[in-house]
C-alpha cells in the first residue's frame, strides 16, 4: 500500500465508534436512509450524486452527516448523473471508498460511464432505487431502470425491505472491493424508498471489522505514473517496458471470469455477515416453502416479499406453491437455480420491467437457465406494476391459481406461454 | 501467445514512448526537419521544444533538432502544425526514397 492510502485509512473510521444521529440498534427508517446509514457505517470518502426523485433523500442524508462534520468525507455536487459517476469513477481509482445513488433516466444518463467503471474494475456502490423509464413521464416505481443495465458489467443486488437495504449496501463494499467490481444496490422507488420500517443498525465498530480498508487493485504513486485504459487493441501486443499486454478480449474475459467468480463470494460474504451480524440475505436468492411446491413464483425485490402472503394464500387453498425472490440478477445464479427449480412443474415470473418485444427479463433468464441443465418446466411471463401499478397479493394468488388450475386441465395456449401476461392491465 | 503473467487486471501502461505499440507502421506522410529553420537549432540552445510537448507520441527527442523516431511517429503532423517557424514539413510516406512502402 503506498504512504498516501495508509495515511487515508489511519484518518477513516474514527467516526463509526460514536455516531450520533444513528446509533446502533433500532430506528425506523426509510429506505433512502437505510441506504445512507449503510454507507455512512461502511465509511464512504468520497460521495458524489445529483439529487432524482425518488433517491433524493439517500443524497440529501448523505450530504448532512457530512456538512454536520459525522461523516469525514467529501461530498462534490455535480451538474449530471454523467458526472456524478465521473466523479465516483476518479475517486475510486485515486483510492477513495465512494457511494452514489441514482434511479431510472438518472441511470441511463450515467449508462456511459457504467461500463466505464466496470471496465476499470473499480468498486463503486450505488444505490439504484427502481424508477419507470420515460416517456411518458413517471417518477413512479417499476425495475426497468436497472434492468435496462443489465449487461454494463456491474454486480445487481435486489432488496426486499429496508433492512436488506442497509445490510447490502455493507455487504456490497466487501464483494465490490473483493472481486474489484462496482455494485448497484437496487430497491424499489417508494414502495420501499419513501416507506418508514423498523431496522436494526449494526454496531459501526463490527462494520469496521468486516470490511477491511480498500486496497486499489492500480495503486496511484506520483513517482510511478500510469496511463489507465490507453486505446487497447484486438490483440496482445507487448507495452513499452516489453511486457505482453492483455488485448481488449482479454479485458473483458477477465471482467466477465470475476462476475461469474463473484457467484461465489456473494454467498460466501453473506454468510460472514450472518456470523457476525446474525442476519443472512440469502446469498444469491431466497427461497419459501419450495421444498414439496410443484408450481413456483419468482421475483425480485419488494414484491417477492409481499409474495410470501399469496404463497400462504395459496397454500390455505392446498396449491402446492413456494416463491424463488432473486437478490442477485447479475451475476445470475444460473446452475443454482437450476437446481432449485428441478422437478417443479410450473413456473411464474413476475417482472415489473420488460424486454420490449419479448417477455420479462427474469423470464427470459429464468427459461435460459432451465434449457441449460435440460428441465423441461412450463414457464409463464408475468409483467406488473409497470409505472408505480399497485400490485395486489389478491390479484397474484388469483392468477397463481387460475393458470395452476389451467396447467393441470392442460389448457395452456401458446398464446399463454409464447407472450407475456399482463397483470391489471386495463386495456 | 499468453498474457496471463502481465499481473494487470486493467489495461494500464507507463506513459512511454511505444506504449500504443509500433505506431510507425500507420504512418502515410512523414516529417522532415528543415534545421535552418528550427528556432532551437539556430540558437543553439534548449529553446521552444513545441514539437517535442505536443508529440502525442513522444516520438521526439527534447534537444535542439532532436531527431523524429520514425518506429513511432505515427504521423499526425501535429508537430508541424504547431511549429512556430514552420520548420518541419509532412511529406507523403510513399515519395519518399527511404520508405518501405508501396501503394
Amino acid at each position: 500500500m503506498t504512504v498516501l492510502n495508509q495515511q487515508r485509512v489511519n484518518n477513516t473510521h474514527n467516526h463509526l465508534s460514536n455516531p450520533k444521529t444513528y446509533p446502533p440498534g433500532q430506528h425506523v427508517v426509510t429506505g433512502n436512509q437505510s441506504a445512507a446509514i449503510g454507507a455512512f457505517l461502511s465509511g464512504v470518502q468520497v460521495v458524489a450524486a445529483y439529487p432524482i426523485t425518488p433517491q433524493s433523500p439517500v443524497v440529501e442524508e448523505l450530504a448532512k452527516f457530512i456538512e454536520e462534520g459525522e461523516l469525514p468525507a467529501e461530498f462534490v455536487p455535480v451538474e449530471s448523473e454523467h458526472s456524478a459517476m465521473g466523479v465516483c469513477i476518479g475517486a475510486s481509482i485515486a483510492g477513495a471508498r465512494v457511494f452514489t445513488a441514482t434511479c431510472a433516466n438518472g441511470l441511463a444518463y450515467m449508462c456511459e460511464q457504467l461500463h466505464w467503471a466496470s471496465g476499470s474494475r473499480l468498486p463503486i456502490v450505488m444505490a439504484c432505487v427502481n424508477r419507470a423509464m420515460a416517456a411518458p413521464w413517471s417518477v413512479l416505481n417499476d425495475q426497468q431502470d436497472s434492468m435496462s443495465q443489465r449487461d454494463a458489467g456491474w454486480i445487481q443486488l435486489f432488496c426486499k425491505d429496508n433492512q436488506e437495504i442497509i445490510d447490502t449496501v455493507i455487504q456490497a463494499y466487501r464483494i465490490a472491493e473483493k472481486v474489484y467490481l462496482p455494485v448497484m444496490v437496487c430497491y424499489d422507488g417508494y414502495i420501499l424508498s419513501h416507506t418508514v420500517m423498523p431496522i436494526e443498525v449494526p454496531d459501526g465498530n463490527k462494520v469496521k471489522k468486516f470490511l477491511p480498508p480498500y486496497i486499489p487493485h492500480t495503486p496511484i504513486d506520483i513517482s510511478k505514473p500510469v496511463n489507465i485504459n490507453p486505446v487497447t487493441l484486438a490483440d496482445p501486443r507487448l507495452n513499452a517496458d516489453g511486457v505482453l499486454c492483455h488485448g481488449y478480449m482479454e479485458h473483458k474475459y477477465l471482467h466477465h471470469q470475476s462476475l461469474r467468480n463473484s457467484l461465489k463470494i456473494i454467498e460466501e460474504i453473506d454468510i460472514e455477515y450472518k456470523d457476525i451480524f446474525g442476519r443472512s440475505l440469502g446469498g444469491l436468492f431466497s427461497e419459501y416453502k419450495t421444498d414439496d411446491a410443484d408450481v413456483v413464483i419468482i421475483c425480485a425485490g419488494s414484491l417477492s416479499k409481499m409474495c410470501t402472503l399469496v404463497i400462504d394464500m395459496l397454500r390455505e387453498q392446498n396449491v402446492p406453491i413456494g416463491l424463488v425472490s432473486l437478490r442477485a440478477y447479475r451475476p445470475f445464479p444460473n446452475q443454482k437455480l437450476s437446481v432449485a427449480l428441478k422437478n417443479k412443474k410450473l413456473i411464474l415470473t413476475i417482472d415489473k420491467s420488460l424486454s420490449y418485444g419479448y417477455q420479462g427479463p427474469i423470464c427470459i433468464d429464468i427459461k435460459s437457465s432451465l434449457f441449460e441443465s435440460g428441465i423441461s418446466s412450463t414457464v409463464i411471463s408475468f409483467v406488473a406494476g409497470l409505472g408505480g401499478r399497485d400490485i395486489k397479493p389478491y390479484e397474484i394468488a388469483e392468477k397463481a391459481y387460475d393458470y395452476w388450475n389451467k396447467f393441470n386441465k392442460k389448457e395452456l395456449t401458446n398464446e399463454i406461454i409464447y407472450e407475456s401476461q399482463w397483470i391489471n392491465c386495463k386495456y | 501467445m499468453n498474457t496471463r503473467d502481465c499481473g494487470h487486471i486493467i489495461s494500464a501502461s507507463s506513459p512511454a514512448k511505444g506504449e500504443a505499440g509500433k505506431t510507425g507502421e500507420w504512418r502515410t506522410q512523414r516529417p522532415v526537419l528543415n534545421e535552418a529553420k528550427c528556432l532551437a537549432v539556430r540558437a543553439n540552445k534548449d529553446i521552444c521544444f513545441q514539437c517535442w510537448a505536443f508529440c502525442p507520441e513522444g516520438a521526439i527527442e527534447r534537444k535542439p533538432g532532436g531527431p523524429i523516431d520514425l518506429t513511432y511517429c505515427k504521423g499526425c503532423g501535429i508537430c508541424a502544425q504547431i511549429c512556430p517557424a514552420d520548420a518541419i514539413q509532412m511529406e507523403s510516406e510513399y515519395d519518399s526514397p527511404e520508405s518501405t512502402k508501396s501503394e
